[in-house]
């Protein structure tokens, strides 16, 4: 089956402020060694979409670094193959000067691009759905069911700041959707929650946008979804693999840490049989334990030097752990450095942190500690 | 479409390397696995491309499925290039018979059409079975200083072991008076690393020369070189410092996994201005388990960890159970370590299980050979592989 997808790179990037005040959120680091869109990436290739589209909004510079020429996850095509859609703003039209909020906005503004496309069906994924899926799956059940929009979704008990940062469904037997809910205040309890993964026939996505510039819609759940959910066939994908719902650094420490406590997470993300995640490609050299090192419950990446102790810790690549420092329920990203005897405890490292000697420093389980990318302490 | 390249590099990978045994049973030696995620040819491979020179010939010969898949495109190396790149060159039919490569220079000799293509000035000539980091660059720019004819790269080795090189003999301003090959009593500690820069028309008038010599073995060191000496060519020595080493035998490609290891290893494979790339598996990171303990150790992507494991390499997607000691080992990918089972100074070549209780090798001592279990194989649980075996690839697998 012919399908294209689309990644959109920057919605909810205000869940976690802290970690996409310098990027999108599509390249937040997550899982060790990758960034949040490896995992809408490599569904998306090891469903055999080779037509990737990755609207960006504002930051992404790092995104499009990270990208590259899209070699890494085998999107690197002569024809196809992964293409960033910068925003689109008229420079003679003053009143198009201002970006996009909604995902709607977001295809209203590359419609002159989609418009190509020749696929029949379009996957749209958000750039944080963190789990490991065949999106043929989806694709399949859209088609038997004769539905127009298929949205997958997961069965879950949400906290109610969760749910504030979600979309929930409901639905009638038969998996098509009677009622939904955008970001619902004050909901706590079981619900359908949104993967933010839609299957839609490409001709009429293009009809959604071209009435969504008519009429003047802006949000997809409200505007679409919801005038419509009487009159079309817009259906729920039940999903019941991992799925890790990140929405706020709580959420983002959390769901890191159960690939270290949960052997189901981190096998249904990292060990699905063909499968694989794929990122970018560092050649780092493999990660050297001293002689003196402790290591234990921890999930470390390529390119580590560890002389000291950890637990309970997650390494991105290239960190350097110095002599005599513990370190323990942390998570150090890529090329953190500490120097000797420095002690870490709940603490999220960005990017390039480097803690002098004998430094400590310590958050706690509902708020770790954040380090600043590149912040020297 | 080919443009001029001042130089053209030509990687001899075709040796069967037949004393690492098992381990070059279904690959050549420059595709063994080393140091956790690389291949041998890596090393020349990165050095290349780190040196600028972006035009390599690799000559394959012996078992090439995995070389060829392995090095593919080129382009975990960069060498995926419009006008230059890697390019395979196997033996092949001609017009007058097929020939295989008969020696080193009988190689190149068949492949002049190949290097004459890029019309280079110069020819470095590399062979697949060595670890260390060069930069080609800075012994072009020697070689050309001197104006030399060719240039060998020279390193200085113990006298006891001189008489597995070509050794030379080198006057103050560097040029090389004699050349010996393997030499029974060695008048000098200078050896050659295999590692030659020929000035193309004098390597071409004399490949072609050796080769309508019925006599010659058409290899470099025996033949090529002293007969360029004897004709009085301008041959000079490039001293290389910092670290090499052959891996042609199971006890040196053990010596030269360990010399990874240490805080300050006596080879640096982490240094972020000479990378060593190679071909990514795509793995996810590693995690060593709440019983797990890792010391003095390489350890690569996918491996899971829950035994202890002291003073190894290991490869990726390796699997050590509770219970299980692994010491002085280097374990190539996948290998899975059963519960309680004890390897010991060892090679433990890829997809090999060791099953519960299973005890590998011996505690390393002085004269004793390293153990070795070729790929796939399947140490039962309970069972005992002594001191400096070799277990043969797919041991004890029922097959189909």
């Amino acid at each position: 089956m012919a399908v294209t997808g689309i990644i959109f790179s920057n919605m909810h990037d205000a869940n976690i402020p802290q970690l996409t005040r310098v990027r999108t959120l599509a390249s937040v680091p997550f899982g060790c060694r990758y960034r949040f869109v490896d995992f809408t990436l490599s569904n998306m290739v090891n469903s055999n979409i080779n037509n990737v589209y990755i609207i960006a909004h504002n930051n992404y510079q790092s995104l499009m670094s990270h990208i590259g020429s899209g070699k890494d996850w085998d999107l690197a095509r002569r024809f196809g193959g992964i293409k960033i859609l910068p925003p689109f703003i008229s420079a003679f039209d003053a009143r198009e000067r201002t970006l996009y909020t909604s995902r709607l906005e977001a295809l209203k503004s590359v419609y002159n691009t989609l418009r190509h496309i020749q696929d029949e069906y379009v996957i749209m994924s958000d750039c944080d759905v963190i789990c490991n899926v065949d999106l043929n799956d989806i694709l399949r059940d859209h088609i038997a069911n004769g539905a127009d929009i298929t949205i997958a979704v997961k069965r879950m008990r949400l906290t109610p700041e969760q749910a504030r940062s979600n979309v929930l469904f409901k639905t009638d037997e038969s998996g098509r959707i009677t009622d939904v809910k955008a970001n619902p205040v004050q909901f706590s309890g079981e619900a359908n929650v949104s993967l933010n993964i839609v299957a839609v026939r490409t001709e009429y996505l293009l009809e959604i946008i071209r009435d969504a510039v008519t009429y003047n819609y802006t949000s997809f759940t409200r505007d679409i979804i919801r005038r419509r959910m009487g009159k079309m066939n817009y259906r729920v994908y039940n999903y019941d693999g991992y799925f890790a719902c990140v929405s706020s650094l709580a959420d983002y420490y959390r769901c890191n840490m159960e690939l270290i406590t949960n052997q189901y997470a981190r096998e249904s993300l990292f060990r699905m049989k063909d499968r694989p995640v794929y990122t970018k490609v560092r050649n780092s050299s493999p990660t050297y334990y001293s002689p003196d090192s402790s290591v234990k419950n921890s999930l470390i990446a390529d390119g580590c030097v560890v002389e000291g102790t950890v637990e309970n810790s997650i390494l991105f690549r290239g960190v350097k752990i110095g002599r005599k420092c513990t370190v323990s329920n942390c998570i150090l990203m890529q090329d953190t450095f500490l120097g000797e005897g420095v002690c870490l405890k709940y603490v999220i490292s960005d990017k390039n942190a480097v803690v002098r000697d004998g430094r400590m420093l310590a958050g706690c389980e509902e708020q770790p500690y954040y380090i600043d990318k590149g912040k020297m302490l | 479409m080919y443009k001029k390249t001042e130089c053209v590099a030509m990687l001899l990978a075709g040796g069967q390397g037949s004393r690492l045994y098992v381990l070059t049973e279904k690959t050549a030696k420059p595709a063994v696995v080393f140091g956790g995620k690389y291949r041998i040819i890596d090393f020349p491979l990165s050095n290349c491309i780190h040196s600028g020179i972006c035009t390599v010939g690799v000559l394959t010969q012996y078992q090439p499925l995995q070389l060829n898949e392995y090095i593919g495109n080129g382009q975990p190396w960069d060498l995926d290039r419009t006008a230059s790149g890697v390019t395979i060159l196997p033996p092949y039919q001609g017009k007058n018979g097929a020939d295989w490569y008969k020696g080193t220079a009988n190689a190149i000799y068949q492949n002049l059409d190949f290097i004459n293509r890029y019309d280079p000035d110069h020819v470095l000539i590399l062979s697949g079975d060595h670890i260390y980091k060069m930069d080609y660059s800075k012994m072009l720019r020697v070689h050309k200083e001197k104006g030399a004819d060719c240039t060998i790269a020279l390193l200085d080795v113990p006298i006891e072991e001189a008489s597995r090189f070509g050794i030379m003999t080198t006057d103050d301003d560097g040029r090389i008076t004699e050349f010996e090959e393997k030499p029974p009593k060695p008048k000098s500690t200078k050896a050659s690393m295999g590692i030659y820069i020929f000035r193309r028309s004098v390597l071409e008038e004399y490949l072609k020369r050796d080769e309508a010599d019925p006599t010659s073995a058409n290899d470099f060191g025996k033949n090529v070189i002293p007969a360029m000496l004897r004709d009085g060519c301008r041959l000079y020595a490039y001293p290389f410092l910092g670290y090499w080493k052959d891996v042609g035998t199971l006890h040196s490609l053990w010596e030269a996994n360990m010399d990874l290891l240490g805080v300050v290893p006596n080879f640096d494979i982490s240094d972020p201005k000479w990378r060593i790339y190679s071909r990514n598996n795509a793995e996810p990171p590693h995690l060593i388990g709440e019983s797990g303990r890792v010391t003095d150790s390489l350890v690569a992507g996918g491996c899971e960890i829950y035994g202890v494991v002291e003073n190894c390499v290991l490869s990726g997607g390796v699997r050590v159970a509770k219970g299980a000691l692994v010491k002085d080992s280097v374990i190539m990918q996948n290998v899975e370590i059963g519960e309680g089972a004890t390897v010991n100074y060892s090679i433990i070549d890829a997809d090999v299980t060791i099953e519960a209780g299973a005890v590998v090798g011996r505690a390393k001592a002085d004269e004793e050979n390293v153990t070795v279990v070729g790929s796939s194989a399947l140490i039962k649980a309970g069972e005992k592989i002594p001191g400096g075996v070799i277990v043969a690839e797919g041991y004890a697998r029922e097959h189909g």
